[in-house]
């Protein structure tokens, strides 16, 4: 993956596969620690303790579980090749809260590159969920919540292409406004 | 700068659009890509993009673009599906954006395929 904002949105797709209904993403940025957290929350099926094991090895693949693949073991490495560190936790029936802490100075570190796209493709693509984002960098904070704008949509649904185009510029310029504040 | 107010106005004309489409009792075209962890990676994001992006641009309201899976052919990813009613399938393989933005003008606005993207051509 060419940015961690794509891993983000392959990530996500598991959380959507699981069956959650609120799925809440989180990307902070420690500039004084030099670390980004990316963190992706459900409330999906969960999964048991060996999945947790399997989904984290690459050869590993069920044709059944087509969620099962390359998408955990890539993410996981981005993390740990910076010299962060990565963890996954699920429990059947509750959730599972994938978290990868990065050393953003680190030469190996990818760059996060543009979340605004993906949170608006996972949003946007997924009418019948929620979603919350945040973003954080040091002490200030920008939220963003599918419901919010469900609300004011009233009805029209979030994949026309318009509104797609307004969710992903709106995200975009919040998070431009959090950096002009620093 | 974006605002929610901005979103209200998108709200009311898309409103108006859809009461028309509606009206004219027209089953519209689905668009589909494929967004594994394989057409995320081949670039499957921006493809998605400038087809909505395209779509708003031309103010285009009888397709709709959905994501699914893996689609079962990862080294042709990305791969965009074009589904209209009494038609068959169009299958694109390895797209880009700028094929995309080609696929919306010619195949979806004007009805003719642009042929030599689909996964016929490329794998012939």
């Amino acid at each position: 993956m060419r940015e961690l904002s794509l891993n983000i949105l392959d990530i996500a797709q598991n959380s959507i596969a699981a069956g959650s209904s609120l799925t809440e993403i989180r990307v902070e940025e420690n500039t004084a620690e030099k670390t980004l957290l990316i963190g992706i929350y459900d409330n999906g099926k969960g999964m048991t303790q060996e999945q947790v094991r399997n989904v984290q090895d690459p050869f590993f693949t069920t044709r059944t579980t087509r969620k099962v693949g390359m998408g955990i073991p890539l993410f996981k490495m981005a993390a740990e090749q910076t010299g962060g560190s990565f963890t996954l936790t699920s429990q059947v029936g509750v959730g599972t809260n994938v978290e990868a802490v990065f050393k953003t100075d680190s030469i190996d570190f990818t760059p996060l590159g543009d979340v605004a796209a993906t949170i608006s493709t996972i949003v946007c693509m997924n009418e019948d969920k929620d979603f919350i984002y945040t973003r954080k960098i040091d002490g200030a904070e920008f939220k963003f919540s599918s419901a919010d704008i469900k609300k004011i949509l009233d009805g029209v649904p979030l994949s026309e292409p318009t509104v797609m185009n307004w969710v992903e510029g709106y995200i975009s310029e919040q998070t431009e406004e959090l950096f002009n504040n620093l | 700068m974006k605002s929610l107010e901005e979103l209200l106005a998108i709200k009311e004309k898309a409103q108006a659009q859809i009461a028309a489409r509606d009206a004219d009792g027209q089953d519209g075209i689905r668009v589909v890509v494929g967004m594994a962890t394989c057409g995320i990676a081949a670039g499957a994001r921006p493809v998605l993009k400038a087809l909505t992006d395209e779509l708003a641009k031309r103010n285009v309201m009888h397709v709709s673009v959905t994501q699914t899976g893996c689609i079962g052919m990862c080294q042709y990813e990305p791969i965009v599906e074009v589904y209209e009613p009494g038609k068959e399938k169009v299958t694109y393989v390895q797209m880009t954006a700028e094929k995309a933005a080609k696929v919306v003008n010619e195949h979806l606005v004007n009805g003719n395929p642009v042929i030599e993207y689909t996964v016929g051509a490329v794998t012939e």
